[in-house]
């Protein structure tokens, strides 16, 4: 019966601009590029337009998009927040929309210059105020930092190994090699991973996502309008938030369960919209903006007991075509382009209407993570 | 001071409505944490409501300042200008010892990274970085 609630919003149209460390042109004419492909993918005019929905990070605001394109009218506009915990929330957000009548034809995007524009950690203020008051004086600053606190003390339970963590590494970067819109394409192995530079030990350089300037959308509307559009519809079977106990953003380290993250509760949450279980899904995307929120990730949404998640990530279970878990099948925030997950989005897409790189044969569910280590979200995709 | 100047100093903490006694504690060297006047229970970060009993009445309560090391990582380039010269250094975390769930970030004093290790036992140590603000560190015990 949740399937069928869920079936009331598909994905018909995506689009992305190309993925690089510097691409020369601003936010804002990324974002209103993509949200225009989108909407000629799927077929729809911005006229169609009654709806979007933004990061709260989000540089181009609402009113600029339907200025630029010519909106006549939004009835339904809302941000979501907490950084790269966001991406699904949008496809939450739209499906609702949709789905309770607000509005029918939504865009979600995201449009971030991350590549050239400067690491956000090296604004940071002199004086810190809030939550950051009590662990910036220290010097953890990046967040990097911050998760390899994470990290680390998985390998202090749990025996984890950073080869462990460059299994991930690896394997998402034999799926970007396939794909022509990756950034990083050349071959890595474990040795390449373990050479690589410390950045914040146990974590290296290999563990971190890339940096990118680029932009991407997708277009939620509802199964009768879907029915009558250009491309095959992309059922939203679950889209679920999550955040936890005594949340502290990215530096979660004061709750009863320290290695129990949002996705814990996101994950709760999509399977029981869905109606499905982790053994039914047949590919995922993960967000990886450091490979230990991917064990994590594999263990709290169900794949492998709590600590297992090293030793499953390894012998390429995360690996196309033989694995038996393909993940970030386009090569991810480590190796395709990091915009906040949102390729991650995209890619789910691609896997349920058979076009991807990297497609998994007959797959017919893909899960798709959103940020770690901050409230997050959770979708899972359905081929129709 | 010049805006390069500025940069090279790490950046302080701004004591709030909320988290002042604990700063102006440190300054007395005195390691104090909030605890809910009717349960008892500490909690950390500080904040306006217990989220046991939901009480607002807090109190604050000196603490021994022995913990354990639970977690740790080491900072490598590139870094904040302000901590350029400590590269590589160690960041903690601290899990006292009246209760585990009160986990504090910090430094371990005179020692190199690899020297600190999860696990060992450490007491804190008092480091004023400015006429206004004194930052909990920590020693090995
Ligand atoms: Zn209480």
């Amino acid at each position: 019966m949740a399937r069928e609630l869920w079936r009331k919003a598909a994905i018909v149209g995506i689009a992305q601009s190309g993925f690089s460390k510097n691409i020369g042109r601003s936010e804002r004419s990324l974002a209103v590029e993509v949200v225009r492909n989108a909407l000629a993918e799927a077929g729809l005019a911005p006229e169609d337009v009654d709806g979007l929905v933004r990061f709260d990070l989000e540089n181009t605001t609402e009113a600029e998009i339907a200025r630029n394109l010519g909106i006549p009218n939004l009835r339904f506009f809302a941000e979501v927040g907490y950084g790269g915990g966001g991406g699904c929330a949008t496809l939450s957000l739209a499906a609702m929309a949709v789905e309770s009548g607000r509005a029918e034809v939504v865009v979600c995007w995201r449009a971030r210059n991350r590549g050239s524009g400067g690491r956000p950690w090296a604004g940071t203020r002199m004086e810190v105020g809030g939550d950051q008051q009590w662990y910036i004086p220290w010097g953890l600053v990046r967040p990097v930092d911050q998760i390899a606190m994470l990290a680390a003390r998985h390998m202090h339970e749990f025996g984890t190994t950073s080869e462990q963590f460059g299994a991930v590494a690896v394997a998402f970067r034999k799926h970007a090699q396939r794909n022509p819109h990756a950034m990083m394409r050349d071959p890595m192995t474990i040795e390449d991973h373990q050479n690589s530079r410390m950045i914040s030990e146990p974590l290296r350089k290999f563990d971190c996502c890339l940096e990118t300037d680029g932009a991407l959308a997708v277009v939620v509307t509802t199964p009768e309008r879907a029915r009558n559009l250009k491309q095959r519809p992309v059922a939203i079977l679950g889209a679920a938030q999550g955040m936890g106990p005594d949340h502290v953003v990215m530096a979660n380290y004061h709750k009863e369960r320290f290695l129990e993250t949002p996705s814990l509760f996101a994950a709760r949450e999509v399977y029981a919209q869905a109606g499905v279980e982790p053994r039914d899904i047949d590919c995922a995307q993960w967000y990886d903006a450091f490979t230990p929120l991917v064990i994590l990730s594999l263990e709290e949404y169900g794949f492998c007991k709590p600590g297992e998640g090293g030793p499953f990530s390894e012998n390429g279970r995360l690996e196309w075509p033989d694995g038996a878990l393909p993940s970030n099948t386009s090569g991810g925030g480590l190796s395709e382009a990091y915009v906040h997950g949102f390729n991650l989005i995209l890619e789910g897409v691609r896997q349920m209407r058979g076009t991807s790189t990297c497609q998994v044969e007959d797959a017919e569910l893909c899960l798709v993570t959103s940020g770690g280590g901050v409230p997050t979200s959770a979708a899972i995709l359905a081929r129709t | 001071m010049s805006i390069s100047e500025a940069a090279l100093l790490p950046p302080v903490p701004v004591p709030d409505e909320v988290s002042r006694p604990f700063w102006d504690g440190c300054r007395r060297k005195e390691l104090l944490m909030q605890r809910c006047a009717s349960c008892q229970r500490y909690r950390f970060h500080p904040r306006e409501m217990c989220p046991h009993c939901r009480s607002m009445a807090a109190e604050w309560r000196p603490v021994s300042g022995r913990g354990l090391i639970f977690s740790k990582v080491v900072c490598h380039p590139p870094v904040l200008p302000a901590f350029q010269d400590r590269v590589p250094y160690a960041v903690v975390l601290v899990e006292l010892e009246e209760d585990p769930n009160l986990r504090l970030v910090g430094n371990v004093l005179d020692v190199p990274p690899d020297r600190v290790r999860i696990g060992s036992p450490v007491h804190v140590a008092f480091q004023e970085i400015s006429e206004e603000i004194t930052l909990p560190q920590w020693r090995l015990a």
